[in-house]
């Protein structure tokens, strides 16, 4: 088991023509993600690769049975292009795309959550089910099927979690970049009810940046709703405020968004707060060893 | 994007938001000139910098002089003018380094009756929409009240195409204490606001303070305004805005070359790729005793001339004694950055120690192509090994 995506998930990619839509269609091919059509504009009757490729989403759908799919579309059409995936109903939306306009969000957020659609991104990885379902642009020979979930608002320091787990031994059951942005789709919370249902998932690893306050609502939500074992690690212990690092939502503004403060609401809800992201992996272990001992 | 308060107050005069009348001027003749322009005798002469507390803040140059200055004659204008045009006003923004003032604007003077606060940010809360919030603290620091006494601060959320609503506007009159006409005036004056905000994709619209005057009227008194970075392609109007004297020279740079990058104090050099990552090598430099000298992301697919851009960056800042590169090859393959890094090293010329990390897709053949090299490079293994390296490489070098 795991969430959002597994061996039966029938990808499509929106904005498969495009170059970096082309090199991650392959890539999650590789991977051995089903991936059953191409969406572009205009360019519907071609092929890529062995993947048809239609002018509409909803032309997947009805043809394939689509039920997920990664965008890879430029930022003044993601809007759009995520708005359609919703229309169509597809029930998984992958937004790879980096620099979408917030404004553009408020919008898309409020449709998706009027849905039955779930949106992960923008401006994040992808999501992947090791050994079953990649969706998105991480390597995905780091990963190792096993029981650990993560969440993310990162790609790399993701990747970097991913390889000491798997170097500890602990595999995962789904890891999920959702993004870096102010406005993202899905939040820790959501997630982390998911991985809580999840037989499969036996221990949570989050990793937040400073910025917002998603980190702070989901320390909240641990310790009112998940029994399992969490482990967490936030970046930008040393980030100045006022300063934009990197990723649009990763900012203090106002005082607000620090990263001690994420820590120290982490920390009240019982969670294993990696000091060191060298710990990440360890943080898990001693999460999991905690939890056994409590019980 | 940043701009500053006199170019604000012109988007607001476009779109219909009240504001007074008031020239901008780059020496103390244009200011005497606009002060006679406005042609009353009360005018305030504001210095104009991307930074909050200008009223409080006082010049390096010349400590008695504020930012901000209620003036009742030509000659007074003019010498405020000279007093601040040239030199560096120090705020509680702008740290102890403060920002040099290049232009003045001179405003004509209101009756005022009371003043208060009136922002609209987006939201990244559980309600993910932009929120006014307004507030009879109006005049003083907003992040204060809001830490203090944040029962002071009404918000309510909206719907970006519609806009504030006439009832929401009403709620806030209700709790501030506004009556009588300044009610209508205060619905146009939000409802107009809000589809500033909304038309030009602000990350923050801010009055402080908005002011009521004895007769009524709703004007804004200052105004500061942001913008998102990623809606910039589709306002030209405003890009001709940006002044690069107020940004850093390395990351006006860094940005042209496609790299994101943050100025540090710290005396440590950091090249990682990812956002994330970067942040979390800059926390681990300084978990291990180090102080990191910047944020630098080259990306996810970065080539020798970004490489080579960011060394180039990273090696200008004089503070630096030590570098490390900290990749986790995902995409980018360590082959192509181990390639970089030594046709860069090559080019920039490097006479300080360079500690490199290198992990993910390709890692075997990329640390291969770096030992194999003449090139002078401390490799390391793991996050924690390379932090200790880097630190310890640049304490050898201060001591």
């Amino acid at each position: 088991m795991s969430i959002l995506v597994n061996k039966e998930t029938r990808l499509i990619c929106q904005g498969i023509t495009g170059k970096s839509g082309a090199f991650h269609t392959k890539g999650c091919i590789e991977y051995g993600t089903n991936v059953v059509a191409g969406v572009t504009p205009g360019k519907g009757g071609q092929q890529f690769d062995s993947v048809p490729v239609y002018d509409t989403v909803s032309e997947t759908v009805e043809q394939h049975g689509a039920n997920a799919t990664m965008i890879f579309v430029p930022p003044p059409f993601t809007a759009d292009a995520i708005l359609e995936a919703v229309d169509a109903g597809i029930p998984t939306i992958v937004a790879i795309t980096e620099g979408v306009p917030v404004m553009d969000m408020v919008r898309v957020y409020e449709k998706v959550r009027e849905s039955g659609s779930v949106l992960i991104g923008p401006n994040c990885p992808g999501i992947i089910t090791p050994e079953e379902c990649k969706i998105g642009i991480m390597p995905g020979y780091i990963h190792k099927k096993g029981k650990v979930g993560c969440i993310s608002r990162s790609g790399t320091l993701t990747y970097e979690a991913v390889w000491q787990l798997t170097n500890l031994g602990l595999g995962q059951s789904t890891c999920v970049g959702i993004g870096g942005d102010p406005i993202v789709g899905t939040s820790f919370i959501d997630l982390l009810g998911r991985f809580e249902q999840d037989p499969e998932t036996e221990a949570i690893l989050m990793m937040g940046e400073i910025g917002g306050t998603a980190e702070e609502e989901a320390a909240e939500f641990v310790k009112e709703h998940v029994t399992k074992p969490v482990a967490a690690f936030i970046a930008g212990r040393t980030a100045p405020p006022g300063k934009r690092m990197g990723h649009a939502g990763a900012i203090i503004s106002g005082g607000k968004g620090t990263a001690d403060e994420k820590i120290a609401a982490l920390e009240a809800a019982g969670i294993e707060v990696a000091q060191s992201p060298a710990d990440m992996g360890t943080a898990v272990e001693r999460a999991i060893a905690n939890h056994s001992a409590a019980v | 994007m940043k701009i500053h308060e006199f170019q604000a107050k012109e988007l607001f005069r476009q779109a219909g938001v009240a504001v007074l009348e008031g020239f901008v001027a780059k020496t103390a003749q244009e200011a005497g000139q606009a002060y006679d322009k406005l042609g009353g005798e009360v005018a305030v002469i504001k210095a104009q910098i991307h930074a909050g507390g200008r009223g409080k803040g006082t010049f390096k140059e010349n400590p008695s002089q504020h930012g901000v200055q209620l003036v009742r004659s030509r000659e007074e204008v003019v010498a405020a003018a000279e007093a601040m045009l040239g030199n560096t006003l120090v705020t509680i923004q702008t740290g102890p380094e403060g920002k040099v003032v290049n232009q003045v604007f001179v405003e004509a003077g209101c009756d005022i009756d009371r003043e208060l606060y009136l922002g609209i940010v987006m939201d990244r809360g559980d309600d993910k929409r932009p929120v006014m919030m307004a507030s009879n603290e109006g005049g003083v620091e907003i992040e204060k009240v809001a830490a203090e006494t944040p029962e002071k601060i009404f918000k309510e959320h909206f719907d970006p195409s519609v806009g504030i609503e006439s009832f929401q506007v009403r709620t806030f009159c209700k709790k501030l204490g506004i009556e009588g006409p300044a009610v209508r005036s205060m619905d146009k004056f939000m409802k107009t606001l809000s589809k500033v905000f909304v038309e030009k994709d602000c990350a923050i619209a801010e009055i402080n303070p908005l002011v009521l005057t004895k007769d009524g009227q709703v004007i804004a008194l200052d105004a500061k305004m942001s913008f998102d970075e990623n809606a910039m392609y589709r306002h030209p109007e405003l890009v001709e805005y940006r002044d690069l004297s107020e940004e850093d020279p390395s990351e006006i740079k860094a940005n042209e070359a496609g790299l994101s990058f943050v100025n540090l104090d710290g005396n440590i050099g950091c090249l990682v790729n990812g956002a994330g990552l970067a942040m979390s090598t800059m926390d681990i430099i300084k978990l291990h005793g180090g102080e990191p000298a910047n944020f630098l992301d080259v990306g996810g697919g970065a080539n020798v001339d970004q490489v080579t851009e960011a060394f180039n960056i990273i090696l200008e800042d004089k503070n630096v004694k030590a570098v490390l590169v900290n990749i986790f090859g995902g995409i980018m393959q360590c082959t192509t950055i181990a390639n970089a890094i030594l046709e860069a090293y090559e080019k920039v010329g490097f006479n300080i120690p360079l500690v490199v990390r290198l992990e993910g897709t390709e890692v075997e053949e990329g640390r291969k192509l770096l030992s194999e090299s003449k090139v002078d490079i401390i490799s390391a293994e793991g996050l924690t090994n390379a932090a200790k390296k880097v630190v310890e490489a640049a304490g050898a070098l201060t001591v």
